[in-house]
């Protein structure tokens, strides 16, 4: 008691913000950890299937990509002897990751207001709660691409540890668009309206059908760079790189998408420090 | 001098909050205005929104609001205050800024140790999940930690009395024992500084009494500093040692309890009635409106305090645009608590049928005042038809002061509750 007693704040307009308030998130990680255990307990609260659905629903879609894109389109994976399944799989789960977490944390706010405008607790647990709860339906999916391997008896290289690379720049995205667009989407409710467009139109310029290597063929090395600098590209082409043998890890693709995911990172939070005190006033 | 600072809990300082109103847009006279207004819209619609957060303690305008300006109040640990006001005084936006909810526009806040601000019980709770989960979720929205309120779990639980219903989905819960799980949370937090806004108007008696007792074990323990904002002038008397008055987003008293209680029932109709009543004007239906209310004695002499036992005239001054045959007039007379007392209603009361002019003033005589001491409210109601019918909610209200009722000389004690009705004594 002697030591909380000592706690001291000061109240005042235009107060001067760091950049990350780590010490406010670490005494409220508890906070986080409720907030996501609440999102995980209550998504499949009273349907029949459960966590089935993480499993089911990027199933379907790999069979469509599989006959729309792989069979009708005859999109080739690049890679010789590698099954259309295996190659869509491998980036529809982590795309599936970033698309939920995107919408889920832009609409966190707005879907909180009645809390924020209560009680006082670092706002920025909102947007990253998604970040985290769809993680665990991503682990669930990884059952499914486990079974897709097997079906296809491919084996992954030696490498597939460093897909936790990739993964971690889809984190990184995820969690700074989020923060980006929660504040945005209070203020400006036409930002609802734009990722519901936005969506669709990332996942085609995303290398989720093709693999990113057809863009440096048809386009040259210069948009192949600036390509890069949308971090789902990096993101989901390293992910699949890292479990594809045949394939060289793209070190330069995932290094150019890291940095720009570490920019949007930054400057959402920055952006979101800068907007969260007027959050109960706009909401 | 280093002692004296740390007496301190909250210093409040020249605190200012300003928000932007809306401002009646101009209508436009033809199409071709119309269509042009359309089109440049979205940014007339960016500026209003970016707008809303430029604010400095430099701006003024039309559209500029103070909901608070130039608060300055100290509180030294241990001690419990209460913050009363009539609703739009500005008491709910300086408990937010307290509470760090919204940012003040101008001058600051200093707390000194652990807080937990009361605005609400239950905020988080999701119907989906169990009173268990519930209790961790809410309480670290709260700003507890899992291991504090593992320790405190059990103690929690006791407190609600739900224990059956713990792994029970809160959807399927009553009203009351959700209030009652939160409120048991709440009363958990233990923190150095609470700040509670009227959460025990919530429940029923019973459960208010609860509440309260926890408020008062909550404040008589060593060092707890409680600020409070109620209506209920009693529980502000009996509960704290300081007080506020707020008015028009300024302190306008500041001194102990029981002065300033006395103080703002003083001037509680002066304070309360003309404002109201104006504010009804605005944004009230324009078919029906009260232009005034008068409190007249027996006499028919204006008065500003009615008093417990004597005739209570309400005279209202009224202005009716659409008509329809019939009318009903019903004034609803609520205590502190929201809860209706009694009902005047003219369909039963009133031989014959009312013929309202275009403006008039209606009296409605209540002989012998049944009301203990206390601030009522008043809701009129005028009636035609089911389609057509005016509400005018919280329109008035009046405090009441102690009489004589029973004329036996003796001033009506303060320990009765509810009402005064007329009774005779048989003693054989």
């Amino acid at each position: 008691m002697s030591e909380t007693s000592r706690i001291h704040t000061v109240i005042k307009s235009g107060s001067k913000t760091s950049l990350f308030n780590f010490k406010e998130i670490i005494r409220y990680k508890d906070l986080l950890y409720f907030m996501v255990l609440r999102d995980v307990t209550v998504m499949y609260k009273q349907t029949v299937l459960g966590f089935l659905w993480a499993i089911l629903n990027p199933f379907f879609q790999v069979v469509v990509f599989s006959v729309i894109f792989g069979t009708v389109a005859g999109i080739s994976t690049g890679v010789h002897g590698l099954p259309y399944p295996v190659f869509s799989c491998l980036a529809i789960i982590p795309w599936n990751y970033f698309s939920t977490t995107f919408s889920a944390s832009s609409n966190s706010l707005i879907t909180t207001s009645a809390i924020f405008t209560k009680v006082y607790f670092p706002r920025v647990i909102i947007p990253l709660t998604p970040v985290f709860s769809k993680l665990v339906d991503f682990s669930i999916s990884m059952i499914m691409l486990a079974g897709i391997l097997w079906f296809y008896q491919y084996t992954p290289g030696s490498n597939v540890w460093l897909c936790f690379i990739p993964l971690l720049i889809i984190i990184i995205t995820a969690a700074g668009l989020g923060m980006w667009l929660s504040s945005l989407v209070l203020q400006f409710r036409d930002f609802r309206f734009a990722i519901t467009f936005l969506l669709p139109l990332l996942l085609y310029v995303a290398p989720v059908a093709f693999p990113a290597s057809k863009v440096q063929e048809q386009l040259g090395d210069t948009v192949y760079n600036f390509y890069a600098l949308y971090p789902m590209v990096g993101g989901i082409e390293g992910f699949r790189s890292s479990f594809l043998q045949e394939v060289i890890f793209p070190w330069k693709l995932v290094g150019i998408s890291g940095a720009s995911a570490l920019f949007i990172f930054i400057t959402g939070s920055i952006y979101f420090r800068k907007m969260e005190k007027h959050f109960a006033d706009v909401a | 001098m280093l002692h004296k600072e740390t007496d301190i809990a909250v210093k409040v300082a020249n605190l200012g909050k300003a928000y932007r109103i809306g401002i009646a847009e101009v209508k436009e006279k033809n199409l071709i205005n119309a269509i042009l207004k359309a089109i440049i819209a979205p940014i007339k619609n960016f500026r209003k929104i970016k707008s809303l957060k430029k604010l400095s303690s430099t701006t003024e305008g039309k559209d500029v609001f103070w909901a608070n300006r130039n608060i300055s109040f100290d509180v030294k640990k241990g001690e419990v205050m209460g913050i009363i006001g009539k609703n739009g005084a500005g008491k709910s936006t300086l408990l937010k800024m307290l509470s760090r909810i919204t940012e003040p526009t101008e001058g600051q806040i200093e707390l000194y140790g652990r807080v937990a601000s009361l605005l609400e019980v239950g905020t988080g709770f999701n119907p989906e999940l169990t009173g268990k989960e519930n209790i961790f979720l809410n309480g670290t929205i709260l700003g507890l930690t899992k291991k504090e309120i593992e320790e405190r779990y059990d103690s929690i639980v006791e407190f609600s009395g739900i224990e059956k219903f713990i792994n029970t989905p809160v959807k399927r819960y009553s009203s009351g024992m959700k209030v009652r799980l939160a409120f048991a949370v709440a009363a958990h937090l233990d923190p150095e500084i609470l700040i509670i806004d009227e959460v025990l108007a919530v429940g029923d008696a019973e459960f208010q009494k609860k509440c309260l007792g926890k408020m008062q074990e909550v404040a008589g323990k060593e060092g707890r500093t409680v600020l409070f904002v109620s209506h209920d002038m009693a529980a502000v008397k009996k509960l704290c040692n300081k007080a506020i008055l707020l008015q028009q987003g300024k302190i306008i008293y500041e001194g102990n309890a029981v002065d300033t209680v006395n103080y703002y029932l003083q001037n509680a109709a002066s304070i309360a009635s003309q404002k109201n009543i104006d504010d009804k004007l605005v944004k009230g239906n324009k078919k029906f409106v009260i232009t005034n209310i008068e409190m007249l004695n027996a006499d028919e002499q204006i008065v500003q305090l009615a008093e417990s036992g004597k005739d209570l005239l309400l005279k209202l001054y009224y202005q009716v645009k659409e008509k329809g045959p019939d009318p009903i007039v019903i004034v609803k007379i609520k205590n502190n608590l929201e809860q209706i007392l009694f009902t005047c209603l003219s369909r039963n009361s009133y031989n014959g049928i009312m013929q309202l002019q275009e403006q008039g003033s209606i009296t409605c005589v209540i002989p012998k005042l049944p009301l203990l001491s206390g601030l009522y409210t008043v809701d009129i109601t005028l009636k035609y038809s089911q389609d057509l019918t005016f509400d005018l909610e919280n329109i008035f209200s009046f405090e009441v002061e102690r009489g004589d009722f029973f004329g036996t000389g003796k001033i009506n004690a303060d320990m009765m509750n509810g009402m005064i009705i007329y009774h005779n004594w048989k003693v054989e």
